[in-house]
C-alpha cells in the first residue's frame, strides 16, 4: 500500500497533449519517489476557473465543482482532493467555503446535482499539492529522496497570484512567500531571494483577451528574474508557466528584448532532484530548453 | 435582456446600491468600503481602469447607475486577488468586480465588443460544451472571434507559438474533432442548466 494516498484533481491543463501535460508527467514521477497514490476523481469536470465568472454566475459555478467533490466523496471516500493548478484548487475551494457557510446555496446546489443523481455531504477536504508536499511530508522528508543535487542552478522563485491568494499557503505571507525558496534550497538548488516579481500577476486569462496589458506584466516578471541573476523561474501555477514561457517570444519580436529564461514547475525540479530523466521530468515539454537541467539528469 | 433592465430600473428606481445588493454576487458588501483606495494601488491593471473599484463603489452608492454598469473597468480584474488580502476591510472586491461584470453582462448593458466579455463567454461555452476546456477550441474561437479575415491574420501571428506547443505535446491539433470530453456529459449538463434555472428565478430572470 503507498504511504499516502488521495483523490486528485488533476485540471484541463493536465490532460494528454494540453498546455500543461509536462507538469502532470512530473507530478507522477515526483509522487512515485515520494510513494504517494494519486486517484483520479472519476469523470472530473472543469472548475469554471476564475474567467468563468461573466456567463457562468454564481451556482452554476459552485454546482460544477460540487459535483467534484460528490463523485469524489462517493467513488474514493475519506481521501482528501489535491488539485495541481492553482485555479482549479481556488475554484474548488472557494466553491467548498460558500457551500459550508451557506445553507441556502447548499440546498439550490444539491438541488441541482440531483439532475444527474449525485449529493455533496459536505465530508471531503480541498487541498493543492503544495500543501501536501509541506504538510504532509515537510522540506526535511522531501530532502531524503534527492538523488542528483541541483547544486549551481539560481532559481526566482514566481508564485505568481492563486496559489497565494487570498487563501495560501499555512504560515506563509502573501507579500512574501517563501515556500518556493525553501523547496529549491531543499534540492540543493539556489533561491533567488532578491527576486521582487515573486506574487505579481501575469495577467491571467487576460493575456488572451488584451495581450499587450499582460505582456507588460509578464515582461516584468521575466526582466526582474534576469536582473537579479536568476537562470531560471520556478512556479506552482499553469497558467503562470504557460503565459510567462509562451509569450516570450512575442515580447521579443515587438519589444525587441531577448529574453529565454526556462520557466519549469517545482514538481519538474524534484523529479529531477530525485534522479528521472529528462521525459520523466517533463522537460521535453518546455518551448525554452532548461539545459541546465536537461545536463543535471545525463549526470 | 433589456426587459431584465427596465424591470430592474422600474423596481429599484434611485436605489442602486439596493440593486446590487440583491443582484450582484457579494454586493451587500458594497457599503463596507471607507475610500481608501488601496485596492485601485494594487491592481496590476489599475492604469487602465476607467473607474477603480474604490470609485465603482461610490459610484454606486451615489446612484450611478449607467454608469457604473456600462463601464469597461470591471473587465480589467485578472482574478490576481491582491485588493482582496490588502483591503483593510476585507471587502471580497476581487467577486465584487465579476458579480458587477456578470450583471452587466447579464442586463445587456456592459460594452459591446469588449474582449474579455467575449473571451469569458466563450469560455464558459468551450467548457459548458465538453464537461472540459478544449485548448484549441478556446484559442481558435477567440482568434476568429471577429470573422473569418481578421481569423487567420490572427492565427498567422501567433504560428510560431502555435507550431512550437504542438511539438512540444502541449497542444494537439486533433482536439478540433472532440477532444477530452466526460462519460457522464449529459448529467453535467443536466446539473449546469437546473443551476441555471434556480438562479434564474430567484434573481427574476425569467419572464
Amino acid at each position: 500500500m503507498a504511504k499516502k494516498e488521495y483523490a486528485f484533481y488533476p485540471g484541463c491543463s493536465s490532460q494528454l497533449k494540453a498546455s500543461a501535460s509536462n507538469y502532470l508527467t512530473s507530478v507522477n514521477s515526483m509522487c512515485k519517489t515520494l510513494d504517494v497514490k494519486l486517484t483520479e476523481i472519476p469523470d472530473w469536470n472543469c472548475c469554471g476557473a476564475s474567467i468563468g465568472y461573466a456567463e457562468g454566475g454564481e451556482l452554476p459555478r459552485v454546482a460544477i465543482n460540487a459535483r467534484n467533490f460528490a463523485l469524489a466523496e462517493t467513488h474514493l471516500p475519506g481521501q482528501d482532493i489535491v488539485a495541481t493548478c492553482a485555479a482549479c484548487w481556488l475554484g474548488a475551494r472557494e466553491s467548498k467555503e460558500r457551500l459550508d457557510n451557506n445553507s441556502v446555496l447548499m440546498r439550490d446546489t444539491n438541488e441541482a446535482l440531483a439532475a444527474a443523481g449525485l449529493h455533496y455531504k459536505a465530508e471531503v477536504n480541498i487541498r493543492h499539492m503544495v500543501e501536501v508536499l509541506i504538510e504532509d511530508f515537510g522540506f526535511d522528508e522531501l530532502k531524503k529522496p534527492v538523488k542528483k543535487s541541483l547544486e549551481g542552478v539560481k532559481f526566482a522563485g514566481y508564485v505568481g497570484c492563486q496559489t497565494n491568494r487570498p487563501f495560501g499557503i499555512d504560515g506563509e505571507s502573501f507579500e512574501n512567500p517563501k515556500y518556493l525558496d525553501k523547496l529549491v534550497e531543499t534540492l540543493g538548488g539556489e533561491a533567488v531571494d532578491s527576486y521582487d516579481q515573486k506574487v505579481t500577476c501575469c495577467g491571467g486569462a487576460l493575456a488572451f483577451s488584451e495581450p499587450e496589458k499582460s505582456q507588460k506584466q509578464i515582461r516584468d516578471i521575466v526582466e526582474s528574474a534576469y536582473d537579479h541573476g536568476a537562470e531560471m523561474i520556478v512556479t506552482p501555477c499553469p497558467l503562470c508557466q504557460a503565459n510567462v514561457e509562451v509569450y516570450q517570444s512575442e515580447i521579443n519580436k515587438k519589444q525587441g528584448t531577448k529574453f529565454n529564461m526556462p520557466v519549469l514547475y517545482y514538481s519538474q525540479l524534484m523529479a529531477v532532484a530525485y534522479g528521472g530523466s529528462m521525459k520523466d521530468a517533463g522537460l521535453d515539454g518546455q518551448l525554452i530548453r532548461a539545459e541546465k537541467l536537461n545536463a543535471i539528469t545525463q549526470k | 435582456m433589456s426587459d431584465h433592465n427596465n424591470q430592474a430600473v422600474a423596481r429599484y428606481r434611485n436605489d442602486f446600491l439596493k440593486e446590487v445588493e440583491e443582484h450582484v454576487e457579494e454586493g451587500e458588501w458594497v457599503k463596507m468600503c471607507m475610500q481608501c483606495g488601496v485596492c485601485a494601488g494594487s491592481c496590476p491593471l489599475g492604469a487602465h481602469w476607467e473607474h477603480t473599484p474604490q470609485k465603482l463603489f461610490m459610484m454606486i452608492r451615489a446612484g450611478k447607475r449607467e454608469e457604473v454598469l456600462r463601464s469597461d473597468a470591471m473587465w480589467m480584474c485578472t482574478s490576481c486577488y491582491n485588493c482582496v488580502v490588502r483591503c483593510p476591510r476585507h471587502l471580497p472586491i476581487t467577486h465584487i468586480m465579476h458579480g458587477l461584470a456578470s450583471y452587466a453582462h447579464r442586463l445587456g448593458l456592459a460594452p459591446k465588443n469588449q474582449p474579455t466579455r467575449e473571451f469569458a463567454k466563450i469560455f464558459w461555452d468551450n467548457l459548458v460544451n465538453k464537461g472540459r476546456v478544449n485548448e484549441l477550441k478556446l484559442t481558435l474561437a477567440l482568434y476568429f472571434k471577429d470573422g473569418l479575415v481578421q481569423g487567420i491574420k490572427n492565427a498567422l501571428a501567433m504560428q510560431s507559438i502555435g507550431l512550437g506547443m504542438v511539438k512540444a505535446k502541449r497542444l494537439n491539433p486533433m482536439e478540433i474533432f472532440g477532444g477530452h470530453g466526460l462519460r457522464d456529459l449529459k448529467g453535467f449538463q443536466a446539473i449546469v442548466a437546473k443551476a441555471r434555472e434556480i438562479e434564474d428565478k430567484k434573481k427574476g430572470y425569467t419572464n
